[in-house]
């Protein structure tokens, strides 16, 4: 287990080192791979704003649920940006060695999260307690 | 290899670097609410998170930048670490400019 994050670390910090594995795949995969990984930067990038903007524009509510919802936003910002440099490394590996691309529960852990805090606010406004 | 090169049907390299682009615009969005908490409720930190922001901002096209540059070759190579580790680097500081911004 350790080992296996030690790898993986070294391949985040130097991804050129996946050279030495396998083949390289038709470069058209792997510009795929790139703008996958740039759609979960993306995805990072407007967790960070809305984070801030949660901050700014909800001046109504109490601090601590402001500064709490911005803080998670946040954070999911922060998992979202390695998540998608492990997700890019591990895919360009197994496309290399011509293995099957990994298989991932982050997208349901994003989809459930997403979810649920949709559900969070239906039940806020339909409550009324927004603003109180 | 003789000639030119193939044109490739898909246009992965002209797909490839506008993802760098929308992703350098979604990134200037959050530089822009950063910078509209300087400006609303002016402090030293603000201002200075806000600079941090624009530095990773800038950050970020420079390395978009390079990239697009030699996704025009033929057979654009992967990326290295300047682009997985720099991009990493402008979101995390990022995101701790929106943690100096909410604490």
């Amino acid at each position: 287990m350790l080992d296996r994050i030690r790898v993986t670390a070294r391949l985040w910090l130097a991804p050129q080192r996946l050279r030495e594995e396998g083949a390289t795949p038709d470069y058209r995969f792997s510009l795929a791979n790139e703008r996958t990984f740039l759609a979960w930067i993306r995805t990072a990038l407007a967790l960070i704003a809305g984070g801030i903007a949660v901050d700014q524009f909800l001046t109504d509510l109490r601090w601590e649920v402001r500064t709490g919802v911005a803080i998670v936003l946040l954070a999911g910002a922060a998992l979202c940006a390695f998540r998608a440099v492990n997700h890019w490394v591990r895919c360009e590996r197994a496309m290399r060695r011509g293995e099957d691309l990994p298989a991932s529960r982050f997208p349901v852990l994003l989809a459930s999260g997403t979810a649920f805090a949709a559900l969070l606010i239906i039940a806020v406004v339909v409550l009324g307690l927004a603003g109180r | 290899m003789t000639g030119e090169p193939p044109r490739d049907p898909g246009a992965q390299p002209e797909r490839t670097w506008l993802a760098w682009r929308r992703t350098t615009l979604t990134c200037a969005v959050s530089v822009a609410l950063t910078a509209r908490v300087a400006v609303e409720r002016p402090s030293g930190l603000a201002a200075g998170a806000a600079c941090l922001g624009a530095l990773a901002w800038i950050g970020l096209l420079v390395t978009a930048h390079r990239r697009i540059r030699r996704l025009s070759r033929p057979r654009p190579e992967t990326m290295g670490a300047a682009e997985t580790v720099g991009t990493l680097a402008c979101v995390l500081v990022l995101i701790g400019v929106g943690g100096m911004m909410v604490l």
